[in-house]
């Protein structure tokens, strides 16, 4: 099948990773099976040591299965980086200090053959979508930590990804901020339509965001269980106070707890 | 994302207030005033003491002159001392450029090529371990005894600290950063200009600012051994000849063109490291 036409933005076939260190050999990650459909939200929630952030990163091929079979956008990983089809932000932005709001968004069409990217979009565009138009001379220090992570989404769909990988994005940011966030990313997630892959350590965080909760289970990280969300689209702050959110949220727990 | 009401709020936060304004303003003046003076004061009180010390316990001018007898030297023999100044100047500067770029040189290949920094980084430790004063022995007898013995020991004395602080700085880049460049599929060349480069500057301006005193102590100690002319000369010449006022008004004016580089050095920095909050506390 073309590559542009499979159905699946990532599809896991019993993917392996392990780590090897002077303390021995550890199993980050044991047979994980998993299909995440084009355009869809995932949320991956799980305790620390569940190999969540390891998950995104297989996919972002910044680490490679130990075995198993990992297929990103109907290629290889390695394809769907090349081609610049994969966009990533880090929990702490991971800006560039030296350079301002402007030159960092722009970064990834400077590097790696990204002056040639059709998919490529206005950096100055994405800067007012994440709404910081006005602070585009503002250096990375001058900026909150709600500012920031902004700038490393803009940058992040700057070269037009077809699947958009976040690892704890607000996980360091206050609550007002987080939620505020939270909504924003689910306007930005509508109006592009790419696939969204979000790791966070959040019930609600998790509930909220995805149509799909992925609960991994730590030491080996393994798959627990897929939990649809059927709240209703678009989805606002207030439904959190939702019997239907409780419930599910409070299911996440259990879940977790029995991990 | 068009919710603006962070930005916005932090714009809706100033209020009118020129009173408290004129306050803050006095206040931050009055500190400027401080940092600059108090050291000018202490300075001041130190040359009094020390004059009193010389006058009030009648000590002989060739132990130690007067801060007078030293500003006398200062002025009168301005020209002589300028003389000398130069060729200490041009050796320190040179070898403060030739160190500095050999050391960034060899701190490139050492980032490239791990197997260059483990051969060769033992070498580089032991000849810094070499003190100053048996270094400059060695060169005169390899180079002769025109500039480029001088040249060559403050090139080697500023050779060490920059090769450190440059390979550190190249190499202490954050994880995430070369994670991001790897997800952007950049080239190493991508990654060592826009990464591992302008990382390493404020690493490297560190190194500069050690450097550009050492280079001045590298040309004097340099200039000890067999020459007529420059500041150690004249320090030598004017020990052997009790002459103590000149001694000290040759190291003020050594000294003053060490601090003279330092603040170009420094000026630079502030110049290029805008970006740099540990620069800027």
């Amino acid at each position: 099948m073309d590559a542009a036409l499979t159905p699946n933005a990532v599809l896991c076939e019993r993917v392996s990773v392990r780590f090897t260190t002077e303390r021995g050999t550890v199993t980050a990650l044991e047979n994980i099976d998993l299909t995440i459909p084009r355009g869809s939200f995932l949320t991956l929630l799980g305790p620390s040591g569940c190999g969540k952030s390891t998950l995104l990163r297989v996919m972002a091929d910044l680490i490679e299965p130990s075995s198993g079979k990992i297929t990103v956008l109907g290629d290889v990983p390695e394809t769907a980086r090349v081609s610049r089809e994969i966009g990533f932000v880090f929990q702490d932005a991971a800006l560039l200090p030296w350079r301002n709001v402007l030159d960092n968004v722009t970064l990834p069409l400077e590097v790696g053959g990204g002056k040639a990217l059709p998919g490529a979009r206005s950096p100055q565009e994405l800067i007012s979508l994440v709404g910081l138009a006005g602070w585009e001379t503002a250096l990375p220090h001058e900026l909150s930590g709600g500012m920031r992570q902004r700038v490393a989404i803009a940058r992040a769909l700057v070269s037009g990804p077809k699947l958009l990988l976040m690892d704890e994005p607000f996980g360091a940011l206050d609550e007002i901020t987080r939620d505020r966030l939270n909504e924003e990313l689910l306007q930005v997630w509508e109006s592009t339509g790419t696939t969204i892959v979000f790791v966070t350590h959040s019930i609600y965080e998790a509930a909220f965001l995805g149509q799909n909760v992925l609960l991994l289970a730590a030491r080996p990280g393994r798959v627990r269980e897929l939990v649809p969300v059927t709240l209703p689209t678009p989805r606002k702050l207030a439904m959190r106070e939702t019997q239907q959110f409780v419930e599910l949220a409070g299911h996440l727990r259990r879940v977790l707890e029995s991990c | 994302m068009t919710n603006q009401a962070e930005p916005v709020a932090m714009g809706g936060a100033f209020v009118e207030d020129t009173e408290a304004q004129a306050r803050f303003v006095a206040h931050k003046r009055y500190l400027a005033w401080r940092r600059r003076l108090l050291p000018v004061v202490a300075v001041l009180a130190f040359l009094l003491l020390w004059w009193q010390a010389v006058v009030q316990f009648d000590i002989k001018p060739f132990i130690a002159p007067s801060p007078v007898a030293v500003a006398d030297v200062l002025v009168e023999r301005f020209d002589m001392l300028m003389a000398n100044l130069l060729p200490t100047a041009i050796e320190a500067i040179l070898g403060f450029t030739l160190g500095n770029f050999a050391a960034i040189s060899l701190a490139t290949v050492f980032v490239w090529r791990k197997t260059a920094e483990e051969a060769l980084f033992p070498i580089a430790v032991m000849i810094n371990t070499i003190p100053v004063v048996a270094k400059a022995p060695i060169l005169v007898l390899l180079l002769g005894n025109g500039m480029e013995p001088k040249i060559a020991i403050a090139a080697i004395i500023c050779f060490f600290p920059t090769l450190v602080n440059m390979t550190r700085g190249l190499r202490d880049v954050r994880a995430e950063q070369l994670e991001l460049m790897r997800i952007l599929s950049a080239t190493p060349r991508e990654v060592f200009f826009r990464i591992r480069v302008p990382n390493a500057l404020p690493y490297l301006f560190s190194a500069l600012k050690i450097a550009a005193s050492t280079a001045v102590i590298g040309a004097i100690v340099g200039e000890w051994i067999g020459s007529t002319r420059g500041i150690g000369a004249l320090i030598i010449q004017s020990t052997y000849n009790f002459d103590s006022p000149l001694l000290y008004a040759t190291i003020v004016v050594g000294s003053t063109f060490s601090a003279l580089f330092f603040g170009a050095v420094s000026f630079a920095e502030g110049r290029m490291l805008r970006w740099n909050v540990a620069y800027r506390n």
